[in-house]
C-alpha cells in the first residue's frame, strides 16, 4: 500500500510573473516528500500533495520562502458549524448589551415619567422650582439618550452620510427633535415667555419612546433567532468525530475535519454516521429522519449508502467514505435551505418598492405634518402642537414590519420543510407551489415503486410451494438480472432457510439455469421451457394468460424437467400513494397520471389509486407536451417526476418537484425536491406553500394597514372631527408591537405538521 | 397667517423639497470593480449605516468577489440580502465577510439589508 499523501493549500504572496509561479513550484516539488506540486500565478495558490511523515506545511512553507516569496497565514477553513456557531455567539452579545440598554432606559423612564407629572399636580407645582426640576430631568435623560438611544443617533447618521434613511433616521429625528424642544426650554425658557410659549419639556416622552422602541427591538431580536432555529439545528446535525479504521486495523477516533475520501468507518449502535460512504460490512437499521423527513428507519447492508448525520439503530457496520465536507448530502441540504432563504419571493415586490422610498417620504409627510399644524392651529399652542404630531408621525411609521412580512415566513417555512424532507429551491416555488390547483404524476416511479416486485406467485396443487420458492430463490440469487433481484427479494421477504446452487448458467435473453438439492430447475420466459422441453400444463397456461392481461411479467418455473408454477412480476404501487393522492384531491386539487403504458395498465393503476384522468402511452419525449396541453386548459400545473427523464416535463411546468429516489438532492429541473420518495411530500409541499403564501399575505395586510392608517392618525387627522390626538408614547408602544406581530405571526409556521 | 407662520412654511417646505432631493436624486457614489490578474473582480464595501460604495459595476460573465466590511454594532446591518444571486448572508460586525457570485445578466441588481431599509445595487455591465 502506498503511503497516504495529504493535500495543502498554501497563498502565495510576491508573486509578480508566470515565471514567478514555477520557480516556486520548482522550489516546492524539490522539497523531500512532495509529490506534486502545483501554482496558480492567477489565484495565488499553490497546491501541494505531499507525504505527512517526510513534509509538513511548515517545511511546504520554508520552500516557498526559500524560493524568495511569502505564504500568507489563513485562518483555517471553518466548517459551517463553527462557522454559525461564531455567529451566533456574536448576536448572543449583542443581545445581551441590547438588554442592557433597554434596562437602563426603562429606569429611568420609570422615574422621568411620575416626576413630569407632578405639573399636572397644582398643590405641588407651587413648592417645587420648575427650572430645577426640569434640570433635573434633563439629568435623568441624557443617559437614555447617550447610552441607551446611541445607536438609533449613530446609525442614521451614517446612514445620512450614504444618502440613506431607515428606521432609526425615524427614531432619531423624532426622540431628537422632541429632547431638542426640551432642552431649548429648560435653559433658555424665557424665550418661551416673551413669546406667551409655557416652556413645557417633553423629557417623559423622549425617554419613554426609547425605552418602548427598545422593548421592540429585544422582542424582535428573540423571535428572529427562532426563524432560523431549523437551520441551525440542520447544521447541528453535523457528526462532530468518526471512528476510522486504520491499516493496521486499529479503531481511531478522529475529528470529522481529519476523515479522508477512501477511509473505513467504523460505526456502532446507536451512533451518528459521521459521513456519507458506502457500507463495505454489516447491516443496520439506520434512521434517516433527518435528511429524507421519513419516519421509519431503513435497512441497510453492504453495498447500500449511508449518509452523514443519520442515526445508526440496531446493527453495526464498517463503511467506506465517499463524501466528506461542503459534497455530504447534509451539507448539499444546507446549501439548498440557505439559497432558498436568501432568494425573493415575487408577492414581495411590491414591499420592497414600498419600503425602499418608505423613510424619506414619512419624512417628509412629518415635516408637512408640522407646518400645516404650525400655520392651522391657535397662535399659544401651535408650536407644541406641531411638535408633538410631528414626533408621533416620525415614529408610528414602520418600514420594519414590512420589510420582514416576507423574509422571515420564507425563512420558517424553507427550515420546517427541510425537516419534513421537502426541499424548496427559492421563495418562488413556493409561491408556484400555493397556486397550483393540478398535479400532474408519472406513473413510474412516483406513484409506482419503479421497480419490479414479486407480485404473485403460483404452483401447481402438489408443489410444497414455500420451498419451492427458496429453490427458484438460490437459482436467482446468482443471476443479475433485475427481476431475478426481486425474485431474492421476494423470497428473503418471506424467511425460510436459504439454498444454494450449483452449476449455475445464464440464457441470454430467456432466463437460468442451475442444479439445486440435485434437481435441475429453470427459471425464465416461456421461450426457455420449450427449448430446454418443458411442457406447460393447461392449469399453468390459464393462469399465466391471466397474469399477462394484467401487465405483468410471467416467470416460468421447471424442476427436473416438469412446469411446476409461475411468478407475476410487476411494478408496484407505493403503499401511500393512494392516501397520498386523495389528500390532495382533499385540498381542492385535480390530479391526473401519465405513463408510459399501454390504456389498460394505465387505467388499473388509475382506478387502484383513485385517479379518473390519465395520459396512457405517453412517449418519454411527449411528456413535457402533456404538461403544456394541461397548462393550455388554463391549469397551474405541478409536475412531479423522478427528476432523471421527467426533466424536460418538470421544468415546463409552473412547478417541478423531484421525488429523489432515497437522497440525491441534484436535482436542478425542480422546484421542489422530495427527499422521501412518496408523494405524501407532494401533499406536505403543497399544504406548506399554502400556510406560508397566507401567512405572507397577512402579513403584508398587517403592515400596509397600519401604516396606511397609524400615520395619518398621528398626523392629527382625526382631531378636526374627533378631537383625538396620538401621543407620541404611544405612537412608540404601536410601533414597538408592529414588527413583533408581524415576526409572531411568521412563527406560527413553526407548528406545521402535515400529520 | 403671520410671519412666524410664513417663516415655518416656507422652511418646512423647503427641508421637505431637499429631503427630497438628497434621498432620491443626488448623484451616488459609483464604483467598478477592480479585476485581478485571475480575472476575479473584486470590491470592497464598507457597512456603515449603508453600503459604501452604494453602486457596484461589474462585468458579466467573471466572477465577482464582494467583500464586505461590517463597520458597526447596529443591528440593521447584521444581514446582507442579494436576492437576485440567492444570497443571505450575517456580516458579523468588525469582520469582513467575502460574497462569490457570477453574474450571467446584463441589469441592475439590488441587495439590501435584511429588512430593506439599506440599499445599494450591483450593476452588471
Amino acid at each position: 500500500m502506498e503511503p497516504a499523501t495529504k493535500t495543502e493549500t498554501l497563498d502565495i504572496e510576491g508573486m509578480t510573473c508566470a515565471s514567478c509561479a514555477s520557480f516556486v513550484e520548482k522550489s516546492l516539488s524539490r522539497t523531500p516528500g512532495v509529490q506534486r506540486a502545483m501554482v496558480n500565478f492567477a489565484t495565488e495558490k499553490a497546491t501541494v500533495d505531499y507525504v505527512p511523515t517526510q513534509a509538513s506545511p511548515a517545511t511546504l512553507k520554508e520552500a516557498v520562502i526559500n524560493a524568495g516569496y511569502g505564504v500568507v497565514e489563513r485562518p483555517p477553513d471553518i466548517s459551517a458549524a463553527e462557522r454559525s456557531a461564531e455567529i451566533d455567539r456574536q448576536k448572543a452579545l449583542a443581545y445581551q448589551k441590547l438588554k442592557r440598554r433597554f434596562g437602563v432606559a426603562v429606569g429611568l423612564a420609570l422615574l422621568i415619567m411620575p416626576l413630569s407629572m407632578l405639573m399636572l399636580w397644582p398643590a405641588m407645582m407651587q413648592r417645587v422650582n420648575m427650572q430645577w426640576l426640569n434640570y433635573g430631568l434633563l439629568f435623568l435623560t441624557l443617559p437614555v439618550l447617550l447610552y441607551s438611544g446611541r445607536e438609533f443617533y449613530e446609525s442614521a447618521w451614517n446612514g445620512f452620510k450614504h444618502r440613506a434613511a431607515n428606521m432609526d433616521t425615524l427614531i432619531a429625528v423624532g426622540t431628537g427633535a422632541a429632547f431638542l424642544y426640551s432642552l431649548a426650554a429648560t435653559v433658555v425658557p424665557g424665550f418661551f415667555t416673551s413669546r406667551g410659549l409655557m416652556p413645557e419639556v417633553y423629557y417623559d416622552t423622549t425617554a419613554t419612546i426609547i425605552a418602548l422602541i427598545l422593548l421592540g427591538k429585544v422582542l424582535e431580536l428573540r423571535a428572529k433567532t427562532q426563524t432560523s432555529s431549523a437551520m441551525r439545528s440542520l447544521i447541528g446535525l453535523q457528526a462532530k468525530n468518526a471512528r476510522v479504521v486504520r491499516p493496521d486495523g486499529a479503531e481511531v477516533d478522529v475529528p470529522i475535519e481529519q476523515v479522508q475520501l477512501g477511509d473505513l468507518v467504523v460505526v456502532r449502535p446507536g451512533e451518528k454516521v459521521a459521513t456519507d460512504g458506502l457500507i463495505m460490512e454489516g447491516s443496520s437499521a439506520v434512521d434517516e429522519a433527518m435528511l429524507t423527513g421519513e419516519s421509519l428507519p431503513v435497512q441497510k447492508q453492504a453495498g447500500d449508502p449511508v449518509f452523514g448525520a443519520t442515526l445508526n439503530k440496531t446493527g453495526s457496520f464498517r463503511f467506506r467514505v465517499t463524501k466528506v465536507g461542503t459534497d455530504t448530502m447534509l451539507s448539499q441540504i444546507v446549501k439548498l435551505v440557505e439559497d432558498a432563504q436568501g432568494s425573493r419571493a415575487p408577492i414581495q415586490r411590491l414591499a420592497d418598492k414600498v419600503s425602499a422610498i418608505f423613510v424619506p417620504t414619512v419624512v417628509v409627510i412629518a415635516i408637512l405634518t408640522f407646518v400645516i399644524w404650525f400655520d392651522l392651529a391657535p397662535v399659544g399652542t401651535r408650536l407644541p402642537l406641531a411638535l408633538v404630531n410631528f414626533v408621533a408621525v416620525l415614529i408610528i411609521a414602520c418600514p420594519c414590519a414590512l420589510g420582514l412580512a416576507t423574509p422571515t415566513a420564507i425563512m420558517v417555512s424553507t427550515g420546517k420543510g427541510a425537516e419534513h424532507g421537502v426541499l424548496v429551491r427559492n421563495a418562488e416555488a413556493l409561491e408556484k407551489a400555493y397556486q397550483v390547483n393540478t398535479v400532474l404524476l408519472d406513473k413510474t416511479g412516483t406513484i409506482t415503486r419503479g421497480e419490479p416486485a414479486v407480485t404473485d406467485f403460483w404452483t401447481l396443487p402438489d408443489q410444497p410451494t414455500s420451498q419451492l420458492l427458496q429453490v427458484v430463490a438460490a437459482v436467482e440469487r446468482q443471476s443479475e438480472h433485475p427481476l431475478a433481484e426481486a425474485v431474492v427479494r421476494h423470497a428473503e421477504a418471506q424467511g425460510g432457510a436459504s439454498l444454494s446452487a450449483t452449476g449455475f448458467r445464464a440464457v441470454e435473453g430467456k432466463g437460468a439455469a442451475a442444479t439445486v438439492n440435485g434437481q435441475a430447475v429453470l427459471i425464465g420466459n416461456r421461450r426457455l421451457l420449450a427449448d430446454e422441453g418443458a411442457s406447460l400444463s393447461p392449469s399453468l397456461i390459464t393462469q399465466a394468460e391471466q397474469l399477462l392481461s394484467q401487465a405483468k411479467t410471467v416467470l416460468y418455473i421447471a424442476v427436473a424437467g416438469q412446469a411446476v408454477g409461475l411468478i407475476g412480476v410487476a411494478d408496484t404501487v407505493r403503499d401511500t400513494s393512494a392516501a397520498a393522492i386523495k389528500k390532495l384531491q382533499a385540498l381542492g386539487i385535480e390530479v391526473v397520471m401519465m405513463t408510459g403504458d399501454n390504456p389498460e395498465t394505465a387505467a388499473q393503476v388509475a382506478e387502484q389509486v383513485g385517479i379518473t384522468r390519465y395520459f396512457a402511452e405517453v412517449l418519454p419525449a411527449d411528456k413535457a407536451g402533456k404538461v403544456k396541453e394541461l397548462q393550455a386548459e388554463g391549469r397551474i400545473v405541478a409536475m412531479v417526476g423522478d427528476g432523471i427523464n421527467d426533466a424536460p416535463a418538470l421544468a415546463q411546468a409552473d412547478i417541478g418537484l423531484a421525488i429523489g429516489s432515497g437522497t440525491d438532492v441534484a436535482m436542478e429541473a425542480a422546484g421542489i425536491t422530495l427527499m422521501r420518495s412518496d408523494l405524501n411530500g407532494v401533499v406536505t409541499a403543497i399544504e406548506l406553500s399554502r400556510q406560508t403564501i397566507r401567512t405572507i399575505k397577512q402579513n403584508l395586510f398587517f403592515a400596509f394597514i397600519y401604516n396606511t392608517l397609524g400615520i395619518p392618525v398621528a398626523a392629527g387627522l382625526l382631531y378636526p372631527f374627533f378631537g383625538i390626538l396620538l401621543s407620541p408614547m404611544l405612537a412608540a408602544g404601536a410601533m414597538a408591537l408592529s414588527s413583533v406581530s408581524v415576526l409572531t405571526n411568521s412563527l406560527r409556521l413553526r407548528a406545521f405538521d402535515n400529520h | 397667517m403671520d410671519s412666524t407662520a410664513l417663516i415655518v412654511t416656507v422652511a418646512g417646505l423647503g427641508l421637505a423639497a431637499f429631503v427630497l432631493w438628497y434621498f432620491f436624486f443626488s448623484a451616488r457614489q459609483t464604483a467598478s470593480a477592480v479585476s485581478t490578474s485571475g480575472g476575479v473582480q473584486e470590491v470592497a464595501i464598507t457597512v456603515k449605516g449603508g453600503y459604501s460604495p452604494d453602486v457596484i459595476e461589474v462585468e458579466r460573465g467573471k466572477p465577482v468577489q464582494l467583500s464586505f466590511y461590517r463597520d458597526e454594532e447596529n443591528s440593521c446591518s447584521e444581514e446582507l440580502l442579494m436576492p437576485d444571486f440567492s444570497i443571505r448572508r450575517d456580516l458579523p460586525a468588525f469582520k469582513t465577510t467575502l460574497v462569490e457570485l457570477l453574474p450571467q445578466q446584463a441589469g441592475k441588481f439590488e441587495f439590501t439589508c435584511g429588512m430593506g431599509m439599506l440599499r445599494g445595487s450591483l450593476v452588471v455591465k
